[in-house]
């Protein structure tokens, strides 16, 4: 079974971003994209908060791009009591489109030393953290969230 | 409509106890009501508004109009997390004016520390539509305002020694305050000494975690005119909303570049005016960002205008948090916004500390930071005088 980098949960998803966790469990990172504003929607609602009218659509990131702020955590409570130091990062996301930005997003930084590798402006890459949580109720339910490495 | 003189704050109360065992919420509550009332020579007769936040218990004004036996005919409970009450100020004098209520009672009451609960569940929401993608990612608080640090640090060359020039402020004037929870002065090499909780904020760049609680009675000019208590006039408010902007979220920058403007405007003074100012100081960063959207000095420059002891009273530029602030006195209920306008009130009638009054203190500001620096805040500001 897969060793996650850092603790995962059962999340508290909805019909509104459930096309974000099927693609991330397809290896990609994908975003709702308003048309009208020529803009991806962060986080992932079903509504375009700059223009309100319909036209989302779902659209692939290249899953890259660059730490804008970040904090080593010296040690995690409640169900991260047994983690950290840690990486709590901004990571500005490459949107792979010619003059439009990728939107900011909360997440961890991941991988051997990244406490003391990490700056601001460096370059990541995604990485699928996911592992396979076991209970009697549900069986095998795989525990998936979108994390980064240093590329 | 402009606020200018609408409203007074005619009584201000802090619990004076750090550590509450044995008590509920809803009595701490009940208990600070008292105390403001007495403080303004009103009653819970007197009242007919009332004010509070996510701190009250069960039904939140509803439950605590009951708890307390007042009938209120306007009730508020806009919750901004820490900011909530100097929200409340603003909308106790919106209702006054238009002759919604004449006493308006406004109370926050916590018991964190006793209740062993810590920061635990602060600004946690169920059902919340960007849970799943702020949630899971071990972001204390702590580390929510230290990336806003960070982030400041790489822009304008911030220093932690800057940052820690706050704390050194805030415990320079608790030494004066018996009720403070820390009375100790520290030292820039203390605070970097410390322990680091979220690089690159150490422990003493952190808020208390206390029980407590603080209430304020916001009365009309008539009322105020009848009371024996030199009353405070709130000349000018305002409230501000910053959130993650759809995957834009600038960190450098706080809601006060939008509630500071709006209050100077009110009250028509700027912040070379200012005698006294009362700011959120959940984190030392928390105060070095408000200080420069509030206006005090220019956008990167805060690290700079901290230094030198320039926010130590009485002689310092900007004197701040003279009772010791959230950083050293009392944060009662990890929500710091009340007391920030109780110091306020106690500079502008001449009754804090001597060693730390600030001389002909004429106007003040009170400002309040809630929620999190890191994703969505809501900022109030308050400007208030010692007479119109």
């Amino acid at each position: 079974m897969n060793t996650p980098f850092l603790p995962l949960a059962d999340l508290e998803t909805s019909h509104e971003n459930q096309p974000f966790w099927d693609a991330l469990r397809e290896g990609r990172v994908s975003l709702p994209f308003c048309a009208n504003c020529n803009a991806f929607v962060w986080y992932p609602r079903a509504i375009c908060p700059a223009c309100h009218r319909d036209g989302i659509a779902w659209r692939d990131l290249p899953g890259t791009g660059r730490v804008y702020s970040y904090s080593i955590v010296s040690k995690g409570t409640g169900r991260w009591k047994e983690s950290g130091p840690y990486v709590v990062a901004y990571v500005q996301l490459d949107s792979g489109l010619d003059g439009i930005e990728g939107p900011r997003v909360l997440t961890n930084i991941v991988g051997d030393d990244v406490q003391q590798k990490v700056k601001v402006d460096a370059r990541v890459r995604a990485v699928v953290d996911r592992d396979v949580k076991h209970d009697a109720k549900n069986g095998d339910v795989e525990r998936i969230l979108l994390r980064f490495t240093l590329a | 409509m402009s606020l200018r003189g609408k409203a007074f704050i005619a009584g201000a109360y802090e619990h004076p106890l750090r550590t509450i065992p044995g008590k509920t919420v809803a009595q701490v509550h009940a208990e600070v009501a008292a105390g403001a009332l007495a403080d303004a020579g009103l009653s819970f007769d007197d009242v007919d508004g009332y004010f509070c936040a996510g701190d009250a218990p069960g039904f939140g004004p509803l439950s605590m109009a009951e708890y307390m036996g007042i009938s209120p005919t306007h009730v508020d409970s806009t919750e901004t997390g820490g900011s909530s009450y100097l929200i409340h100020v603003q909308h106790a004098a919106e209702a006054i004016a238009a002759g919604h209520c004449k006493v308006a009672l406004i109370t926050l009451a916590g018991l964190p520390r006793s209740s062993g609960a810590g920061i635990a569940g602060a600004g946690r929401f169920g059902n919340a539509p960007e849970v799943a993608f702020e949630n899971y990612f071990g972001m204390s608080i702590v580390a929510g305002y230290a990336m806003a640090a960070r982030r400041h640090m790489h822009e304008f060359g911030t220093t932690s020694a800057q940052l820690a020039e706050i704390k050194v402020a805030a415990s320079v004037h608790a030494q004066h305050n018996p009720n403070a929870f820390l009375r100790d002065v520290v030292t820039i090499d203390d605070v970097l000494a410390s322990r680091m909780v979220a690089d690159p904020l150490h422990m003493l760049d952190c808020c208390v975690v206390t029980d407590g609680g603080g209430a304020l009675v916001v009365v009309a000019p008539e009322i105020a005119r009848s009371l024996d208590r030199h009353c405070i006039p709130v000349l000018g408010t305002g409230t501000g909303v910053k959130h993650v902007d759809n995957g834009h979220i600038d960190l450098t920058y706080t809601a006060a570049a939008q509630s500071g403007p709006r209050a100077f405007a009110e009250a028509g003074v700027s912040p070379v005016d200012i005698d006294y100012a009362s700011i959120y100081d959940s984190f030392t960063i928390t105060v070095l960002l408000a200080l420069e959207d509030l206006g005090f000095c220019a956008k990167g420059d805060g690290g700079r205008f901290v230094s030198d002891g320039a926010l130590q009273a009485p002689f310092g530029k900007l004197p701040f948090n003279t009772d010791g602030g959230g950083l050293c006195n009392n944060h009662p209920s990890n929500r710091g916004g009340m007391t920030k306008v109780i110091e306020a009130v106690r500079q502008l009638r001449s009754e804090a500390h001597p060693a730390v009054q600030v001389p002909d203190c004429e106007i003040a500001v009170a400002h309040g930071t809630g929620g999190n620096l890191a994703t969505r805040m809501g900022s109030a500001t308050l400007i208030l005088g010692r007479s119109l």
